[in-house]
């Protein structure tokens, strides 16, 4: 299929859809909005549910029942409304239903603004509903790879009955990009063993997430843990830039990650031997890459357009055996690349700790700036 | 290879378009091309503006500090937008709608009356068209015969009827041919 120009809430709306989604719930939001209309359009268009809930409250607990019947079920949402479907998520994730949600993130905290930001990492990374889960999250750099998570998406949680987040930011889904769109995939007609269906006369099946007997919550909390050690050991995605002979290395997921790349390419122009590490997936995170270069990088810059969320992740890999900076941008901020090139040079001029916090002495420098 | 145009104005200037046509153009062309608008609140302040960055490789930032070329459609955009230009790249300036010279004299500047213009050709609505066409008459990115493919296969239907005007105007902006600047 031909690449078309496409617009990155447009791509993976119609990724969904050709993946098999069949019923979608949610609530607009921007920079989100041109997903959920796409959807309005398309889903009626060939005879499938399109809801838009009375709130993101509503629409992930829609997601939740139709989950339970064993469909291809999604929401999408930003930022402020996926804080409210927090308790939705942490339930899907108790029923062990698998469900995808797309959260293109924008500035925060609170009500924020609608500029691209990654704030969020930790919300959906660590968790941010309650209880011990973890989502599966895949995020893109590009609108095709958008297409592609998105696609991978439903085949994820319906492999491990587990959440699957694709975590963008606005930029993402505002940008227009030469993208291939997925074929058509039929409808799914194996109806998975644990769904729900109805009376239909057969075996009484129960979905939910009490658990009233301790111990027997406790089981279902070793399942959930052996789940994501399998999803650990399988399921990581990265790409590497450069890396082969990088005596330093730059970490960064998603827009963060592709500014960094021009900023480690201008960096190379001037003979650094910089490369760039670009998660795919935040969790599981990609520690034994990270791990690996430990060994061989000098110094590694961490990059994001937060305070340093995945930064801690990073630390918790490299744990003091060589220095760690980080350099962000906060509150919808997107860093140019050559501030980024400004710290990679800095990286190579020194000198190097692995004393004290990167987090401080960042605020430090960012406050000299914007004051 | 890459270069990155912004292309920014009034909101109803086609900016958006203008933009999006360019990176039309440089898909069929084989090209790896970034689209990104200013989008929300600024656009209901009345300037609206998009990046276009056309590579021969995987692009990094769709985001860019200095463009190699900007399109100003007015005179907050020329504001805005006029130190932003990289050294020895190109600066068009809708000089029906600004009422200021350019300061720098380090890049290549295009001056044209494009309202005039696209007055003249038959609607002002076709200002965006003389201004892309200025600036690829100016700035070796893509050919006007394949800007006039990318018009024929992605123009939307109920517009079919305006391209020639807009073929027209797009040739009228080329004509308009500043010399390159030596840098210093």
């Amino acid at each position: 299929m031909a690449k078309e120009l496409i617009k990155g809430n447009t791509a993976v709306a119609e990724a969904a859809l050709r993946a098999g989604l069949e019923a979608y719930f949610g609530y607009p939001i921007t920079p989100q909005t041109e997903l959920l209309e796409h959807l309005s359009a398309r889903m009626p268009e060939i005879g499938r549910p399109f809801v838009q809930a009375e709130s993101e409250l509503g629409a992930i607990n829609m997601v939740y029942g139709a989950a339970c019947t064993g469909k291809r079920v999604m929401t999408s949402s930003s930022s402020p409304g996926v804080s409210l479907m927090m308790e939705g998520l942490s339930y899907i994730a108790g029923t062990e239903v698998p469900a995808v949600l797309v959260d293109v993130v924008r500035g925060g905290p609170g009500l924020g603004n609608i500029a691209p930001a990654q704030g969020d990492y930790n919300q959906i990374v660590h968790g941010g509903g309650h209880g011990d889960y973890h989502m599966l999250v895949l995020a893109p750099a590009s609108v095709q790879e958008a297409v592609d998570l998105t696609v991978l998406a439903f085949d994820l949680a319906e492999k491990y009955r587990n959440l699957v987040a694709v975590l963008m930011d606005g930029s993402i889904g505002q940008m227009m990009e030469p993208a291939e769109l997925p074929p058509f995939q039929p409808l799914k007609t194996d109806i998975p063993d644990w769904a729900v269906r109805g009376t239909g006369g057969g075996e009484n099946r129960v979905l939910t997430s009490i658990n009233l007997d301790p111990p027997a919550q406790e089981v279902m909390n070793l399942r959930l843990m052996k789940r994501w050690q399998e999803i650990e050991k399988n399921e990581v995605r990265y790409k590497g830039y450069y890396l082969e002979d990088a005596e330093y290395v730059v970490v960064g997921f998603g827009t963060a990650g592709r500014i960094s790349l021009s900023a480690v390419r201008a960096a190379r122009e001037q003979g650094i031997k910089v490369g760039l590490l670009r998660p795919i997936t935040l969790a599981p995170f990609p520690k034994d890459v990270l791990d690996e270069l430990t060994e061989k990088a000098k110094a590694f810059l961490v990059v994001e357009m937060n305070a340093g969320q995945m930064l801690e992740d990073v630390r918790l890999v490299v744990r003091g055996r060589k220095p760690v900076e980080f350099f962000g941008r906060m509150g919808g901020v997107v860093p140019y690349p050559d501030e980024v090139l400004t710290e990679i040079e800095r990286l190579v001029d020194g000198p190097l700790t692995t004393e004290g916090h990167p987090r401080d002495r960042w605020l430090a420098r960012l406050s000299e700036t914007i004051g | 290879m890459q270069q990155e145009v912004i292309i920014a104005g009034f909101g109803g200037q086609g900016v958006l378009f203008a933009g999006q046509l360019l990176s039309y153009t440089a898909l069929d062309e084989g090209k790896e091309v970034t689209w990104i608008p200013s989008y929300g609140p600024e656009m209901r302040g009345g300037t609206a503006n998009c990046t276009v960055v056309v590579s021969d490789e995987e692009i990094g930032s769709p985001f860019v500090k200095n463009p190699t070329a900007v399109i100003a459609m007015n005179l907050p955009s020329l504001e805005k937008f006029e130190d932003m230009v990289e050294e020895g790249g190109v600066l068009v300036v809708n000089a029906s709608m600004v009422n200021r010279g350019v300061e720098r004299d380090d890049i290549k500047v295009v001056s044209i009356p494009a309202n005039e213009i696209a007055q003249e050709i038959g609607s002002e609505r076709a200002v965006n068209m003389v201004m892309l066409g200025a600036l690829l008459g100016n700035l070796d990115l893509l050919s006007l015969d394949a800007l006039d493919k990318a018009l024929d296969n992605h123009l939307p239907e109920r517009h079919k009827k305006f391209l020639p005007m807009n073929k027209e105007a797009l040739r009228r902006g080329a004509e308009y041919k500043t010399e390159a600047v030596e840098p210093a």
